[in-house]
């Protein structure tokens, strides 16, 4: 399974099937800080994600100090 | 996971709200939370005129749109910030959105109308990029508001936003801050009422929100934005919030029910020291001119800017 992160853009390479709430875990990655998006559509948690599934990881947290 | 309302498939879970929504509720839940946030605070009243300040980035463009469906009469201003790559990619979101929803985009480029841009205003002020891009657009967002005739500014601040700053101000009790850090700001002689009417919704469904209603918004964090204070306190509060949901809903809004009058005489106090800045006639607590005023003398060369929709030839086109 492709994985896509940000900041820094990367890409990596996770054997699935894998379930979002494992997956996320595994990437020491906190689900209230990320969406999983796989073609432009939001991937729920409970979902299992196939061996050849592409998704993005994209985070949610931004802004400056204003 | 299934829908909370309707049991068909949910798309995403709101732990805050121990449910789940499929994306027509989800949306909907958008827009009945700020709906409540802007009926709770009295920030928007009918007929008014909202100007949306507007980065490109998820909240903002996610506040225009609600405001919008939710009959809202709302322009859009952007600040072009000249932090190289970025500021083209989020213009270019704005401009999207605009046209879009066939509205309209105002805009003030600080290079092109300033002769500064925030790398060099930070250089030039010896202050973090951060703390020059809030002052710069602090002012312009109040300026353009009071030259274009707007009753109301509306921010993108969402509730994590709203949780970090109240968690960096208390960690250093900040008193003064604490005093104004509320959901609407009223008007003053020469402030427009400003409002956040996003404090109900947190930042993952501000994302999601974009991504369900297919809003091309810039992803990538500010490059200036890096090791800011702010974005620590939220990795902090999601931390906690992973293990306790909630939490950041409670910490802010127990803080304006319960806290917040404590503090707000000695913000008044400072309002009280207001003057106009002899510069540009905005309100200040300097001797001399408006922080705003110095930065442009420090760091560019000013000169003078008006609201105008991007493309207008004449700045008395502006409706209203």
């Amino acid at each position: 399974m492709k994985v896509q992160l940000r900041n820094p853009a990367r890409e990596l390479d996770v054997p699935g099937p894998i379930a979002v709430t494992a997956l996320l875990a595994r990437l020491d990655l906190n689900r209230e800080s990320v969406l999983v998006i796989a073609d432009g559509i939001l991937i729920p948690n409970d979902a299992m994600l196939p061996d050849d599934a592409t998704i993005e990881i994209r985070p949610v947290i931004s802004g400056g100090a204003t | 996971m299934k829908c909370r309302v309707c049991r068909g498939p949910a798309i995403i879970d709101v732990r805050r709200h121990n449910a789940n929504f499929c994306a027509d509720h989800f949306l909907r839940l958008c827009r009945d939370q700020t709906a409540k946030a802007i009926k709770e605070f009295d920030m928007i009243r009918p007929g008014e005129r909202v100007l949306v300040a507007v980065s490109g980035g998820k909240d903002s463009l996610a506040c225009w749109d609600i405001l919008l469906d939710l009959g809202y009469d709302v322009d859009g201003l952007y600040i072009g910030l000249g932090i190289g790559d970025y500021s083209d990619a989020s213009g270019d979101a704005a401009r999207r959105f605009a046209v879009a929803r066939g509205r309209t985009l105002h805009e003030v480029d600080l290079p092109r109308d300033y002769g500064y841009d925030i790398p060099g205003g930070a250089r030039a002020a010896r202050r973090v990029p951060c703390s020059v891009c809030g002052l710069s657009k602090r002012h312009l967002f109040d300026q353009a508001a009071l030259d274009g005739g707007f009753d109301v500014v509306a921010t993108g601040h969402n509730l994590d936003d709203e949780a970090a700053v109240l968690f960096g101000n208390t960690l250093r009790w900040q008193t003064e801050y604490l005093g104004r850090q509320l959901p609407v700001l009223p008007a003053r002689p020469g402030f427009p009422r400003k409002v956040k009417p996003l404090v109900r919704l947190g930042e993952r469904e501000m994302a999601a929100y974009c991504v369900v209603r297919g809003i091309d918004y810039i992803v990538d964090e500010c490059p200036m934005a890096e090791g800011n204070r702010h974005l620590g306190y939220k990795e902090a509060l999601n931390a906690i919030e992973a293990t306790s949901p909630g939490s950041k809903h409670d910490f802010y809004f127990g803080f304006l029910a319960r806290a917040s009058a404590h503090f707000r005489p000695e913000a008044e106090a400072e309002q009280e020291t207001l003057r106009a800045c002899p510069q540009c006639g905005a309100p200040t607590t300097s001797d001399g001119v408006c922080a705003f005023c110095s930065l442009v003398d420090r760091a560019g060369g000013a000169v003078p800017v008006h609201l105008r929709p991007r493309g207008a030839a004449d700045p008395a086109t502006v409706p209203g």
